[in-house]
């Protein structure tokens, strides 16, 4: 029997790639208004900012029965302290940030320590779609059709020594280019850490995409982490370094107040954040709230990693 | 500017500028859930709601507050006829950032919002501003002045200073990091009590302060 496949929809043709940059060409024409002339700078740096991923292929641990959120969710709703504390506002300030050149350090204990230039990130690994449910602490959630490789598959590539017990992430920091950071109220660079089993877990991402494309700046361009288990503000946004390390490295939540965000930060409706409940959550699109998942809905794949902790001291 | 100030037309252009922001969210709401822009209030419309009804009522409760000292300031007794505007627009804003809350977030469960009442400081806090404000806004018909005899009505009007109080540490408690903006309500709000202060010290009979006693 022939069973026809349906026709491929991509992401862009919701929103066609022309209107999409001219609303933000527009926005760039207001901003640049505002500021005197910039108009020019800002519309042409906002063009280069995302670019169609080829070869991309679809992973089987996508998440089932779940839909991707409007890309305008995903893009315009974003935690980026280093552009702004306001939800709106890395949509906004990120435009103008430059992601090319960049280089990633991956050292640490490793016997192969490696330097990638911006074309060797979409190059580590072959590139695959995972829909992944994003949870924030501040009890939100999105469904992300996010684009990466394993990280495990670069982990593989540095060799790891008998000494490396966890990774440290750090991310770019620059307060010309991200001058809303210094009033971020937290210290930056910003850093996050995981264990090595966490990290060396199929489900674990390093992102350079999505929806396609290219990560947007306000998403974390040019590469990001994705732990789709764990509360969004562990996935660091924009890396330039990942250390292993032989003891635990310090967390940027983690030492801005450690009472409310603990090293693991896995998401549990069973462990409130101290100031509110993480028993629910809301949906971008819908109107009222959901239940929340233990492990975000992946405890199948990821629970074993924790057996025998106490998830309430652990948090 | 007397003739402004007593204009029942003032009154009225007045109270539909208190009404825009209402105005707008409602405005935005139609569209978002009814219309044509599904983004008319952000990825997050109930935050969105939440978030500018609940500014609102802290500016209302700071305009209300600044009314006294300007009045003094600049000798026009005449703004006193705005106050119980302003105060009743801060409960109206106060009403639907409850309503917003207790519907879209807790969906009607009483045990579940009394758990987060007494579980989560800034909520408790939060629910005290706005159970100060209920007495106020029913107190505040002229009926009311005259029953209560106007200086414990006074009194019990001071509880604005309880609910304004409540409403910045209730911002300050919610936010992450960044807070800015709380402070900023704070700033202004300690201005305005400040200025009650000075001018209390300055404006009573000297016989009548406890160190002027002493002193003869």
């Amino acid at each position: 029997m022939l069973i026809r496949k349906a026709p491929d929809l991509r992401y862009s043709d919701v929103t066609p790639r022309e209107v999409f940059m001219n609303r933000r060409r527009f926005m760039g024409a207001a901003a640049g208004i505002a500021g005197a002339g910039a108009a020019l700078l800002g519309s042409e740096s906002a063009e280069a900012a995302t670019t169609k991923l080829a070869n991309v292929v679809k992973s089987p641990l996508s998440t089932k029965d779940e839909k991707a959120s409007s890309i305008e969710a995903v893009t315009t709703y974003n935690n980026y302290y280093e552009f702004g504390t306001g939800k709106d506002e890395p949509a906004h300030y990120a435009q103008e940030f430059k992601t090319n050149p960049w280089t990633l350090m991956v050292d640490g204990e490793v016997t192969n320590k490696k330097l990638f230039s911006y074309d060797d990130l979409f190059k580590i690994a072959p590139l695959e779609e995972r829909l992944y449910r994003h949870r924030c602490v501040e009890a939100w959630s999105v469904v992300v059709p996010w684009i990466g490789f394993p990280l495990n598959a670069l982990l593989k590539q540095v060799e790891p020594t008998s000494k490396a017990k966890y990774v440290a992430f750090e991310t770019f920091y620059n307060t010309k280019q991200m001058p809303q950071g210094r009033l971020a109220g937290i210290p930056l660079p910003y850093k996050e850490g995981l264990r090595l089993d966490e990290a060396m877990h199929p489900l674990t991402i390093l992102s350079v995409g999505l929806y396609g494309e290219t990560l947007p700046p306000q998403n974390g361009a040019p590469i990001r982490l994705v732990v789709p288990w764990k509360y969004g503000f562990k996935g660091a946004k924009s890396l330039v370094r990942i250390s292993l390390t032989s003891s635990q490295p310090p967390s940027t939540w983690n030492i801005s107040a450690p009472q409310e965000y603990g090293f693991y930060s896995n998401v549990n409706p069973a462990v409130d954040h101290p100031r509110w409940s993480q028993a629910t959550e809301r949906r971008l699109g819908d109107l009222f709230r959901r239940k929340t998942l233990p492990f975000n809905g992946y405890g199948d794949q990821v629970a074993s990693l924790y057996s025998g902790m106490d998830l309430k001291k652990y948090y | 500017m007397n003739k402004i100030l007593t204009s029942k037309w003032t009154k009225v252009v007045v109270f539909l500028l208190c009404l825009i922001p209402f105005g707008n969210l409602l405005w935005g709401a139609y569209q978002a859930f009814a219309g044509s822009n599904p983004n008319a209030l952000g990825p997050n419309p109930i935050e969105f709601i939440t978030h500018k009804t609940g500014d609102w009522i802290l500016r209302f409760l700071l305009i209300t507050l600044s009314v006294t000292p300007l009045r003094t300031l600049l000798k026009q007794p005449l703004l006193t006829r705005f106050r119980r505007m302003f105060g009743l627009y801060a409960f109206f804003y106060a009403t639907v950032h409850f309503c917003v809350w207790f519907i879209l977030d807790k969906m009607f469960n009483f045990s579940d919002m009394w758990q987060d009442v007494l579980k989560r400081r800034f909520i408790t806090v939060g629910m005290l501003g706005l159970a100060v404000m209920i007495p106020l806004a029913i107190t505040s018909t002229a009926g009311w002045v005259r029953r209560l005899k106007y200086k414990r009505w006074q009194r019990l009007h001071r509880l604005v200073y309880v609910a304004a109080i409540a409403g910045v540490i209730h911002y300050y408690w919610l936010v992450k990091s960044d807070v800015r903006l709380p402070l900023a309500y704070g700033a202004v709000l300690a201005v305005l009590l400040g200025f009650r202060i000075v001018h209390a010290r300055m404006t009573t009979p000297a016989a009548k302060r406890p160190l002027a006693k002493v002193q003869a």
